[in-house]
């Protein structure tokens, strides 16, 4: 007798729908999973056959096959262990079949049937949104995640819930669906930064124009503490966004229970020591990396020069074209990754420099070496550099500085100039950014990046043009010649 | 030909300073001083014998000149014979000693003299790229031949210096392998190109100082750039100025021995600019101090700076802002 249930298998960020057949029939009992099911799909047999008795329910004991297809698909994860369940009962008639035919179902089994959350829950409600599914059983912690998507979930605790659920036996309980969104925004407040006027600013330009920004600096000045400020200013995430960001952190199994839909930017910053594949993605379970986990964000890189050159150097394709594509000998998934980079890093190796308290030790060849890590290409994708000196005694005393709810609202009234457009420059402004090009070293990108920046500037000013004086701060950002290799 | 001869002996032997040395009449009789024109002709090198006309007479007049100068660059030879003032100093640097080199660089070859140093990293080449931007004439002295780009980070500034109107000039011929005893060497030709040395920032003991001897021993003036008196990089500079070298606090010291002025200091900056200008009278200040002292937004400070720097009148490394001398 055979069965049929449905469940997604995601290929990246992409469903793709897989049917999952169940085919009871005489012979020596055993229990075999066809269709290229990975090593925890293929332990599904002992957590369904468990979870199947757990529920009070028979396990048939015949032949039992069941098929994953497209068996071309590769499956992975314990998500299908609940589709698995219900065909094998359905095929066995202990629930109608026919009854599987409007639903989806994703989920863990546990040992005694209770249905776990598995990671990715969005992303399979939306392609079973798209087949004209409109109802997916899932365990009762991921439904506010699969309403999100518009489809209709089914909250189930058990096994034996989904079983009396199918039967006809029981309804559904409602769950709470709620638009998601969020009130309060947590994180550090930028008024808790005394002093350090020049690099407020800059956080501020970065947050309205979505700048990259690197902090360099000696060591306890207070760089990493003014990055993490950054997200706190950016304006929350349109719905589009949002959807976007959650579904990513969704497949990465990083959604939250009570509040699913991510409506602030997301904020990463990943350890220097993090392998490549964990930055930028892939790896063999293809899972997106903190790039995509930034999207629509802040990808924090603390420290920027420890970080393996290779890491750092994937981050380039990125940062051009906001997506990451991992190409394997099996297929081609892409993740996009559009996210503002910030970085600190201190201005030599020992980290003395720049701090007029200490002595540099360096030599020529080691401050060569340190410089040499970051390569000119990645450099140039800063569009804000900045020193930021050690503060003094006074700064430390004074008082605290304005709060990111204040710096939201000018970024927010920045970002609508921006999107208008009609921000030009003045003749001043031109002949200003000609004569910069001539004194500085200054790249035909970097002074594409200093007239980006500037026009940042005058809408942050409310002007109606680009002028000089927005010109001319925007080339006091540019990278300073001692990162310079 | 024959100090052609010497000097191809001195780069296939390895030898520096070349007398009558046993083996070199075997050697000039076998050497093929067309043949080797040719070479350095492909390499695009000229070869200056001591015995020109046209060889610098200052560095002639030293104890020990060279038998001839391999040269690197079309710039006319007269180049050489022209007023020259020498910049050296510390190869790692302060922010101060970089920034005082490329506007002394810039102030002098842009009051007519021709720049003279050393190509190495940190004052070196902060002199040449001063010159470069002050439009002027430079000359870079090598401890190797001058097809060698050493260091290898200069080598753009080499290719500068060369299409800027100056010349890549070395005693070695080209091939020689720059070696740490060639560079007291070297020295010695970048002191005596010059009737006028500046120490900018030297530690003791270091090759800047020896090219101060250099300049002393023949009777040259010397400079030094005051320094701070806690500052290790400034020792070696202090000590001349202990020793009796003339402090160095602007430009027009140097140009007025050359009978030269300076071109006239205008009124200066004013507005905002003119405010920060005034501020970093008082020393070196981090862009934050400037916005609390001035009482400007952080953003006016950073377009005041900006345009500070543009006009050569100030300059900002490491995160602070300095005024460069006039």
């Amino acid at each position: 007798m055979l069965a049929r249930a449905i469940t997604h298998a995601l290929v990246g960020l992409e469903p793709r729908r897989v049917e999952v057949e169940a085919h009871v029939h005489k012979g020596l009992p055993g229990f075999t999973i066809v269709g290229l099911a990975d090593r925890a799909c293929q332990e599904a047999r002992e957590r369904v056959r468990s979870g199947v008795a757990a529920a009070e329910l028979s396990w048939p004991g015949v032949r039992i096959t069941v098929n994953l297809a497209p068996a071309e698909l590769k499956k992975e994860g314990s998500g299908f262990d609940l589709p698995i369940a219900l065909a094998v009962l359905a095929a066995s008639r202990q629930i109608p079949p026919e009854s599987l035919e409007s639903h989806a179902a994703v989920g863990e089994l546990a040992l005694d049937g209770r249905v776990r959350r598995v990671g990715g829950v969005l992303a399979v409600a939306e392609g079973a949104t798209r087949c004209g599914i409109d109802k997916l059983l899932c365990a009762a912690e991921s439904c506010a995640e699969a309403a999100l998507a518009g489809i209709e979930p089914v909250p189930v605790r058990h096994l034996a819930e989904a079983v009396a659920y199918l039967r006809g036996e029981r309804r559904p309980e409602p769950c709470e669906r709620g638009n998601g969104r969020v009130a309060a925004r947590a994180g550090p407040d930028l008024g808790d930064v005394r002093g350090q006027e020049r690099a407020r600013r800059a956080l501020e330009l970065a947050a309205a124009g979505a700048h990259n920004l690197l902090l360099a600096g000696p060591p306890g000045t207070g760089k990493t503490m003014l990055a993490r400020r950054l997200p706190g200013i950016l304006p929350p995430l349109a719905d589009a966004e949002a959807l976007e960001v959650t579904r990513i952190h969704s497949v990465a199994g990083l959604v939250s229970l009570q509040h699913p839909l991510i409506d602030q930017p997301p904020f990463r910053a990943p350890h220097h020591s993090a392998s490549t594949a964990a930055i930028v993605g892939g790896g063999p379970g293809l899972r997106p990396g903190e790039a995509s986990l930034a999207h629509h964000g802040v990808l924090l890189l603390d420290e920027l020069a420890e970080f393996a050159r290779p890491s750092l150097e994937a981050l380039r394709q990125p940062l051009e074209d906001g997506e990451v594509a991992i190409a394997r000998a099996a297929g081609r998934v892409v993740f996009p990754a559009r996210f503002q980079l910030v970085a600190t890093m201190n201005l030599c190796a020992c980290g003395a420099r720049g701090d007029p308290a200490a002595e540099c030790s360096c030599s020529a060849q080691r401050l060569a070496a340190y410089r040499d890590k970051l390569s000119r290409a990645l450099l140039d994708r800063f569009d804000l550099v900045i020193t930021v000196p050690r503060p003094r005694a006074v700064e430390l005393a004074a008082p605290r500085g304005e709060p990111s709810a204040v710096v939201r609202e000018r970024v927010l009234g920045a970002r609508g100039r921006l999107a208008a457009g009609g921000l030009r420059r003045t003749a001043e402004a031109d002949e200003l950014l000609t004569r910069a090009v001539d004194r500085l070293p200054l790249s035909g990108r970097g002074r594409a990046r200093v007239a980006r920046l500037a026009r940042t500037a005058a809408a942050l000013a409310g002007a109606e043009a680009v002028g000089a004086e927005h010109v001319a701060e925007a080339l006091s950002y540019r990278s300073p010649a001692e990162l310079r290799a | 030909m024959n100090e052609l001869a010497l000097a191809a002996f001195a780069a296939a032997t390895g030898a520096h300073v070349v007398g009558e040395r046993p083996g070199f009449g075997r050697f000039r009789r076998r050497f093929d001083a067309a043949a080797y024109e040719a070479r350095l002709r492909a390499l695009g090198v000229r070869f200056l014998a001591r015995s020109d006309p046209a060889f610098p007479p200052l560095l002639r007049a030293i104890h020990d000149p060279p038998p001839g100068l391999f040269l690197r660059g079309e710039t006319p030879v007269e180049l050489l014979a022209r007023p020259a003032v020498a910049i050296v100093g510390a190869r790692a640097c302060s922010s101060y000693g970089s920034g005082v080199a490329r506007s002394l660089g810039r102030e002098l070859a842009g009051g007519g003299l021709v720049v003279v140093s050393g190509l190495a990293r940190g004052v070196d080449g902060e002199a040449h790229r001063g010159a470069l931007d002050a439009g002027g004439s430079t000359v870079a002295v090598l401890g190797c031949g001058v097809d060698r780009d050493y260091p290898a980070a200069h080598a753009e500034l080499a290719r500068r210096i060369v299409t800027g109107g100056g010349l890549v000039v070395s005693e070695y011929a080209p091939g020689v392998e720059p070696a740490p005893w060639r560079f007291p060497a070297r020295n010695r030709i970048i002191a005596g190109l010059a009737a006028a040395t500046i120490v900018v920032e030297a530690r003791e003991r270091s090759g800047a100082l020896i090219t101060a001897d250099l300049a002393l021993d023949e009777g040259r003036d010397v400079f030094a750039v005051p320094g701070e008196i806690t500052s290790a990089l400034s020792a070696g500079a202090n000590a001349l100025l202990r020793l009796g070298a003339t402090p160095l606090t602007s430009s027009a010291d140097v140009l007025e021995l050359f009978g030269l002025s300076a071109e006239p200091i205008g009124d200066g900056p004013d507005g905002d600019a003119g405010a920060i200008l005034a501020l970093l009278a008082d020393g070196s200040a981090s862009t934050d101090e400037l916005v609390r002292r001035s009482g400007l937004a952080p953003e006016v400070v950073a377009a005041a700076l900006v345009e500070l720097e543009l006009a050569g009148l100030a300059s900002t490394a490491d995160g602070l802002a300095r005024a460069m001398p006039r």
